[in-house]
Formats: structure tokens, C-alpha cells, sequence
């Protein structure tokens, strides 16, 4: 590391012409790190959606699953790819199983927490009107545990798209790509650019997600006069007809 | 207002509700919540379920819907054994109204009445006219049907709830302690809205409450529940607070039952004493006969058309040719045929006279009510 720190205190920090010549890249980077994020996300969510309800319907299993969760999540990344190795061997696979598992963990806690945290009294009021037991979950307490849910996403991805630049050992990595062909060369550009560029995806996929809570959780936003609690940052109203049968 | 105590038509055939040797006992209980249970509630009645804490009354509720599963015992509704639908169907069938009101906070009020027709399959158009006709009914006004639960006040939440369980216009009517969360002022507004409403629907209402005055001012009938689910009385209220059947019942009743049952009946239910009353065109003279008959120190007067005007006092007499030259005062209560007799007692007693004037609705009037006359009524 002492060649790195030399060499970055020599050179300028980004060589722009470098970055110019290599636009392609940064798109084909960019896609596979989307790809990777998105798919690690999208089947994580899957998975613990299954068994968040699962846990809520029989209580006694939400222990052992949330326990498999977490003993997946503080298995170190590095000793998870070599674990699939002999399994998917290196590559696109190894990548997206890894950080799937990752996912897990937070996904499966914020779900239980945003089911659990619909109000009893909801409940039993769509029990009572008559909703069947499936489709209460469908129609009343998913869409009440939505805040919990997008919490979780939010979370997932942010963390997920930090690891995919680590999944560049394994032969993938987005825009970890870059950084691991920087440290291979001791030459800074691309490592400044790798990690910029990761963070600004990060910081986008938050914000798209605080907009899409803003447009599933409507009623959280009702502007009720003496209730200065409520949030007005969406000037647009929108309200829907939910059918139900 | 209620209905007064006439035989009990117990016969299947005309009960919406029945439960039979109704028990449950909830799992590690020693003892169970609701034992042997036998209730007939009649169609079209408002039968209210008043106990203290853990006397099952909210447990019995809910195994009319299923809510809670009895240990065993039969509920019947309509004549049908309940366990022999899906649960899901026999509550689409039966309006659900709780404490605190559990509206859907996610989807607005409209949708929110519009829960059980739309889950029976009904078509749109059916359903929005359904919603307007009972936002009209529950006067909830219009525009709030778009909005969400949680821009409504307590007080309107709970009409939409009740709205919201009349939506697919249920014979049955379920209803768990529903105004114990609103303000004294918010209820009794409720309340009123309640038998106004029943009224117009005449459902079979279940009604569970702690609040034994809501129950006499709602119920056409009040079942009194113990500890264990014993059923103490089943009566219409007069008659329990005429005649409870033990001290259990004696004693959740209140010592108050005599006023409680003053406001249960109204002036037209007393018998008016006469009292001193003349026209504006008699004499002085006769204005002090009648006082003196009637051994008073003041007298009322009318005008030619029986109107009550107010009062003139005997001193005031001295001077005068005829009570028509003096000015009287007016009284400062006045009741009518509506009046209930525990308002016609406040006026009594808050009165100078100590009497309340009774004039129909066209100000005429109609009699004298002392504070013997209010205890007739009480004692008979």
C-alpha cells in the first residue's frame, strides 16, 4: 500500500481524459451493478417475504429464521464466495447468492416489524367484515406494513450496492470493476471513480425509494387540520378505488 | 321510547339470535369466561350486554361472529346454526362495529363503507350509491368520502364505522363497546344518532357496554351479565329498574334507579296536577281565590287561547282591578310532553315555584308537575 500512497500523491487524483476514453465501461459497470442490485434485492425480498409470513402466521418459526438469517449475514464476504465456490464456481452466480443472502437478514426483520405493527384493532375489523385470511394479508396488512417494508428495501439496497463492488474478486463487481483494476495498477482514477460512482448510485436508490413510499403510503400524507404530525412534501393528491373483488 | 315490559316471544321462529348453553373456556382457564349462556334476542331489538370486567360480555359477542370459537353451545342466527357456513360468509352477513372503529387508515372513507358489498362481488355502480345513501344516512358529509380515517374526528370515524357495517345492509348487528373512546359530549351525540338511526333500519343490535346509562338509554332490552358469564336479568330497562331481580343487579344498576327510570318516561307518561292557573281577564279577587284554594302564594296566567304567559306573585296583586294590568314573569323552565320526567325533576328543583309548568307545543297549557307527582311515577 505505501507504492499506492506514493503514486496518488504524485499524480493528479482523476486523470479526466482516462475517464473520458472509457465511457463504455462506466455504462457496461453501471448495468451490471444495477443488475446485481436489483436481482440480489428482488429475489432477497422474495425469500423473506415467504418468511416473514411464515413468522407471522406461525409465530414459533420466526426464531430459527430470523437466527439462519443472521448467521448468513455475519458469515464474512469473502469467506462466502469461497464457501459457493465448489458449488457455482466463480462468476455471476457466486455474485448474486452472496449477496442475496445478504439481503436477508434486513429484509426479514423490517417486514415482521411493519406486519406487526398493523393496529389489532384493523384487524380484527377486516376479520369481522368478513375478509378471508388470505386476503386480509393481500388487501390490509401488507399494504398497511408498506412504510416497514420500503424501510427495509431502502436498507437492502443501499447495503447491497456496497457489496457488489466487493463481488469484483469473484469476477463481477459493477463499478468495483474499477476499483479493483486501480489497486492492481496503483493508478487513482479509476478507484475515485468506482467508489463515486457506487455512492451516487446508492444515494439515488435511496431517494427513489423515499418517492416511492410517498406514492404507496398516500394515506400517511392526509393533512388532517390540528394534526401537524402529517407530511406535505407531495403537493399531488392521489386517490384510487381499490376493487376489491 | 322503550318498549314497555310485555311477554317475552322466547319461540325460534321470531328470534333473530339465540344462544344455547353457550360456553367458553379459554385455554389454561380455570374457570370459564361464558358458562351455559341462554339468550333470545328478539328480532329488530337493541339488546345491550352490560357486566363488569370479565363477565364475558365481549367474548359472548364475538362468538356470534366467530370471532372467538365456543368451548360448545350453539349460536343460532336466523335460524341457522352457525358453524354450518364458511366463517367468512356468515360475517359478510353480520355488521361489525368495534371500539375503535378499526377503520382501513389506507384507503379513504368511501372505501372504507364500501368493504363488505365489494368483497359480496357487488358491481360499482351498485356500490358508489350504496356509500352516498349511507354517508346521507349517517349524515357524514359527502366530501369526506374521499378523504382517509385519519383526517376525521373521533366522533366521525365511529359514524363511519357504523355506516361501514350497514353497508351490504346486514339484518344483524354487532357492536363492541363503539362510543367508549369518544368524549361524554361526542357519545351522547352518538348515541342519539344510534336510535334515531334504528329508527329508520330496525336491525337486530347487539350492544356491549360498560356504561349501564348508555345501556337504558339505548337498549329496548338489557341483559345483565356476572363474573363467569352468569346471566343475572334480561328485561327492558324500566322494568329491571323497577324490579331488579337480585343484588347483583340491584347494585350495577346504581342507587339511583329511581331517577334513572325518571328518564325513561316523559310528561305525558305523569299524571299533571291542575295548579293555580287564571286568565289575564280575571279579577284580582279571583286570582287570590285560586291561590287560596290551592294554598299558593303566586298564580299563573294565560291568554284567551290558553297560552301560558308567566307568573304574578301575591303581593303584586294589591292595587290591581285585574291580573291583565300587571306584567307576569315568565317561567324559567318549562316542559312539555317529551320532556323526560328526570329533566321535568331538574326543572322542579331548580324552579322558585317549585313546580314545573307543562305546555303542549303550541305553548298551551297543560298542567302542573310538583315533586309528588315525580314520585308517582317512580313508585308505580
Amino acid at each position: 500500500m505505501s507504492g499506492l500512497g506514493r503514486v496518488l500523491a504524485a499524480e493528479p487524483l482523476v486523470d479526466w481524459s482516462w475517464v473520458g476514453d472509457h465511457t463504455d465501461d462506466i455504462w457496461a459497470n453501471f448495468w451490471e451493478h444495477l443488475q446485481l442490485t436489483a436481482l440480489a434485492v428482488g429475489i432477497g425480498f422474495v425469500i423473506a417475504l415467504a418468511m416473514a409470513l411464515i413468522a407471522v402466521r406461525w409465530r414459533a418459526a420466526y426464531g430459527p429464521l430470523a437466527a439462519f438469517c443472521a448467521a448468513l449475514y455475519s458469515v464474512p464476504s469473502l469467506a462466502l464466495f469461497a464457501i459457493l465456490l465448489p458449488f457455482v464456481g466463480l462468476g455471476f452466480d457466486n455474485a448474486l447468492i452472496a449477496l442475496t443472502g445478504y439481503t436477508l437478514l434486513i429484509l426479514l426483520r423490517n417486514i415482521v416489524t411493519g406486519l406487526d405493527g398493523v393496529p389489532p384493532a384493523v384487524r380484527e375489523a377486516a376479520d369481522g367484515m368478513g375478509y378471508e385470511r388470505w386476503r386480509r394479508v393481500l388487501r390490509v396488512d401488507l399494504p398497511l406494513a408498506t412504510p416497514g417494508i420500503v424501510a427495509g428495501l431502502r436498507i437492502a439496497t443501499v447495503t447491497a450496492i456496497g457489496l457488489v463492488t466487493v463481488t469484483a474478486l469473484v469476477g463481477e463487481g459493477g463499478f468495483g470493476r474499477f476499483i479493483n483494476d486501480g489497486l492492481s495498477r496503483q493508478f487513482s482514477t479509476p478507484i475515485v471513480l468506482g467508489a463515486v460512482l457506487s455512492v451516487a448510485l446508492a444515494i439515488a436508490c435511496d431517494v427513489m425509494f423515499v418517492l416511492l413510499e410517498r406514492l404507496l403510503v398516500p394515506w400517511a400524507r392526509v393533512g388532517a387540520p390540528g394534526d401537524p404530525g402529517r407530511r406535505h412534501l407531495v403537493r399531488w393528491s392521489w386517490h384510487r378505488r381499490t376493487a376489491d373483488a | 321510547m322503550t318498549a314497555s315490559p310485555a311477554p317475552t316471544d322466547t319461540s325460534a321462529g321470531d328470534a333473530a339470535i339465540r344462544l344455547e348453553r353457550l360456553t367458553k373456556t379459554y385455554p389454561g382457564a380455570s374457570r370459564p369466561a361464558v358458562d351455559g349462556l341462554d339468550l333470545t334476542i328478539p328480532r329488530g331489538e337493541l339488546v345491550a350486554l352490560v357486566g363488569p370486567s370479565g363477565c364475558g360480555k365481549t367474548t359472548t359477542l364475538k362468538m356470534i361472529n366467530r370471532l372467538i370459537e365456543p368451548t360448545s353451545g350453539t349460536v343460532w342466527v336466523g335460524g341457522v346454526d352457525i358453524r354450518t357456513q364458511p366463517t367468512h360468509e356468515l360475517r359478510r352477513g353480520i355488521g361489525y362495529v368495534i371500539q375503535q372503529a378499526g377503520l382501513f387508515p389506507h384507503r379513504t372513507v368511501g372505501d372504507n363503507i364500501a368493504t363488505v358489498p365489494r368483497l359480496l362481488g357487488w358491481e360499482r355502480g351498485r356500490v358508489n350509491a350504496r356509500v352516498d345513501e349511507l354517508a346521507d344516512l349517517l349524515r357524514l358529509d359527502r366530501g369526506l368520502l374521499r378523504r382517509y380515517p385519519a383526517a376525521l374526528s373521533g366522533g366521525q370515524q365511529q359514524r363511519v364505522g357504523v355506516a361501514r357495517a350497514l353497508a351490504a345492509d346486514p339484518p344483524v348487528l354487532l357492536m363492541d363497546e363503539p362510543y367508549s373512546a369518544v368524549d361524554p359530549i361526542v357519545r351522547a351525540q352518538l348515541q342519539d344518532e344510534l336510535v334515531r338511526l334504528q329508527h329508520e333500519v330496525h336491525k337486530t343490535i347487539v350492544f356491549v357496554t360498560h356504561d349501564i346509562d348508555e345501556a337504558i338509554k339505548l337498549a329496548d332490552r338489557i341483559a345483565i351479565l356476572n363474573i363467569g358469564g352468569i346471566l343475572e336479568q334480561v328485561d327492558p330497562p324500566a322494568e329491571m329498574l323497577r324490579a331488579p331481580r337480585n343484588d347483583f343487579v340491584a347494585d350495577f344498576l346504581g342507587d339511583d334507579r329511581g331517577i334513572k327510570r325518571l328518564s325513561l318516561m316523559t310528561v305525558g307518561d305523569a299524571s299533571l296536577s291542575k295548579g293555580p292557573l287564571v286568565a289575564a281577564t280575571a279579577s284580582a279577587d279571583d286570582a287570590r281565590a285560586t291561590m287560596a284554594e290551592l294554598g299558593y302564594d303566586w298564580v299563573a296566567v294565560c291568554d284567551g287561547h290558553d297560552r301560558l304567559q308567566g307568573w304574578i306573585g301575591a303581593a303584586e296583586l294589591d292595587g290591581a282591578a285585574t291580573v291583565g294590568e300587571l306584567t307576569p314573569k315568565p317561567f324559567l323552565s318549562v316542559v312539555t310532553a317529551g320532556t323526560t320526567l328526570k329533566a321535568a325533576l331538574d326543572a322542579v328543583v331548580t324552579s322558585r315555584t317549585r313546580v314545573a309548568m307543562a305546555v303542549d307545543d303550541d305553548g298551551r297549557y297543560l298542567g302542573m308537575l310538583t315533586v309528588d307527582d315525580l314520585a308517582e311515577g317512580v313508585t308505580t
